[in-house]
C-alpha cells in the first residue's frame, strides 16, 4: 500500500463527536460510535489509498516485470512501501536475495502495529494468521483512532477488505496500462516511486532524531551506490538507524556521568 | 526465475512478520529500545531508497529530470497536498521536463 498514514501521526478519521450522530446513539455509551460513521472512514482511507495502486502497478511493469509478477505481488506481499522498494530493486539489477532483505526489512513495522492491534481487535487464534495479511499502516491507523472493540474491529475489516480489493485492481490496471503506454519514462512516471518514497517518510521527520537518520541514510545510500554492488547500499544505509541511536545512548550516558560529578 | 525468487521471498518474509506482531505476548517486543529502532528503520531506508531513485541510474549518480520531479513532490507535501496530488505533481514535473529538455 502506498501508505500515506503512518500511524504515530494519524490525520485520517475524523473522531467520534465529528460524525453525525445516528438515531440510535442515545442508548450506546457515549465514547462509542455508530457502525455507519466507522465504515465511511475506512471506505475513505480504503478507497483514497487503494487507488494508488495504480502507480505501482505502472512502476513495476515499467521496471520490466511481467503482468503475473505485478499481480502477484500486490495479492501476496500486500504492504506497498516494500512492493515499491522490491521491483526498484530488480530494475536496478540486484540479486534477489539483496531485493528481498530491503523490502523485508521496510515491512519489519507491520510486526509492531500487529502488537497494538492484536490488543485491540482480540481476535480469536483461528482468525489471526488470515487477519495478519491486512495489518498495514492504514488499517493499523483507522483501527487506533476508533473508541471501542466493536468499532475497532468494523473498521479494521471494512479498511483492510476495500483496501485489498481496490489495491489489487489498480494493481492490475496500472500494468496493463503501461504495457500500452511503452516508455513509461517519457511519461515521468519513474518519478512515481520515489515520490511515494518521499510521501511516506515526510510525516516521520518529526524531530532532530529522525532527520538525522534521514540525513545520514541518503549520504550513506548514494556515497556507496557506485562502489557497492546494486541493492547493497540501501541496507548498509539501514545502519543509520542503530548507529544514531548507539551515539544517542553513549551521549546521554556522558552527560548522566558528567551530571553526577 | 529471479525475479520469482524474489517475490516469493519478500511475501513470505513480509507474511511472516505481520504474523508475528499478532501472535507474540503482548510486551515481548515492547522494549523502548527495540520499538526505537523499529520506528527509525523505515526513516532510514526510505530516505536512501527515495535519494537512491531519484538520483541514480544503474550504479551512475545523475541529476535529471527525477531530480524537478521530486522537488515538486516535496513542494506538494509541505503545502499538505493530498498523496495522490503528491505523487501526481513528481509525475508531471518529470514528464515536463523531459518533454523540454529532451
Amino acid at each position: 500500500m502506498a501508505e500515506q498514514t503512518s500511524p504515530p501521526a494519524i490525520r485520517t478519521p475524523p473522531t467520534a463527536s465529528t460524525a453525525p450522530t445516528a438515531p440510535t446513539a442515545p442508548t450506546a455509551p457515549a465514547e462509542d460510535k455508530a457502525d455507519s460513521a466507522v465504515v465511511r472512514d475506512a471506505l475513505a482511507v480504503g478507497v483514497a489509498v487503494g487507488l494508488s495502486g495504480f502507480a505501482f502497478g505502472v512502476t513495476s511493469a515499467g521496471s520490466g516485470l511481467s503482468l503475473l509478477q505485478t499481480c502477484a505481488l500486490s495479492l501476496l506481499v500486500f504492504t506497498g512501501a516494500s512492493q515499491f522498494a522490491l521491483v526498484g530493486a530488480l530494475a536496478a539489477g540486484g540479486n534477489p536475495f539483496t531485493a528481498a532483505a530491503g523490502a523485508f526489512f521496510l515491512g519489519v513495522r507491520n510486526a509492531f502495529y500487529g502488537l497494538r492491534l492484536s490488543q485491540l481487535l482480540a481476535l480469536p487464534r483461528f482468525v489471526r494468521p488470515f487477519a495478519a495479511h491486512w495489518v498495514i499502516d492504514e488499517t493499523t491507523a483507522v483501527t487506533l483512532a476508533q473508541p471501542s472493540r466493536r468499532s475497532a474491529r468494523l473498521g479494521f475489516t471494512v479498511t483492510g477488505l476495500s483496501l485489498y480489493v481496490l489495491w489489487n485492481l489498480t494493481t492490475l490496471v496500472g500494468a496493463l496500462g503501461a504495457e500500452a503506454i511503452g516508455d513509461t519514462d517519457a511519461w515521468g512516471l519513474d518519478a512515481a516511486s520515489p515520490a511515494v518514497f518521499l510521501a511516506l517518510l515526510a510525516p516521520m521527520l518529526r524531530t532532530g532524531t529522525e532527520r538525522a537518520v534521514a540525513g545520514l541514510a541518503v549520504l550513506l545510500a548514494l556515497g556507496l551506490l557506485p562502489v557497492l554492488p546494486a541493492g547493497v547500499p540501501v541496507l548498509v544505509a539501514a545502519l543509520a538507524a542503530p548507529a544514531l541511536l548507539y551515539a544517542q545512548g553513549r551521549k546521554a550516558r556522558r552527560t548522566a556521568k558528567e551530571d553526577a560529578r | 526465475m529471479t525475479v520469482w525468487i524474489a517475490i516469493g521471498a519478500t511475501a513470505v518474509g513480509c507474511y511472516l512478520v505481520k504474523l508475528l506482531g499478532l501472535l507474540v505476548p503482548a510486551g515481548a517486543l515492547e522494549r523502548p529500545l527495540v520499538k526505537r529502532l523499529a520506528a527509525l528503520l523505515p526513516v532510514a531506508l526510505l530516505a536512501a531508497l527515495t535519494a537512491q531513485q531519484t538520483f541514480s541510474t544503474g550504479q551512475h549518480l545523475v541529476l535529471d529530470a527525477r531530480g524537478a520531479g521530486l522537488a515538486a513532490a516535496a513542494l506538494a507535501l509541505v503545502l499538505r497536498a493530498p498523496f495522490l496530488v503528491v505523487i501526481g505533481a513528481a509525475v508531471a514535473v518529470t514528464a515536463g521536463v523531459r518533454a523540454v529538455g529532451g
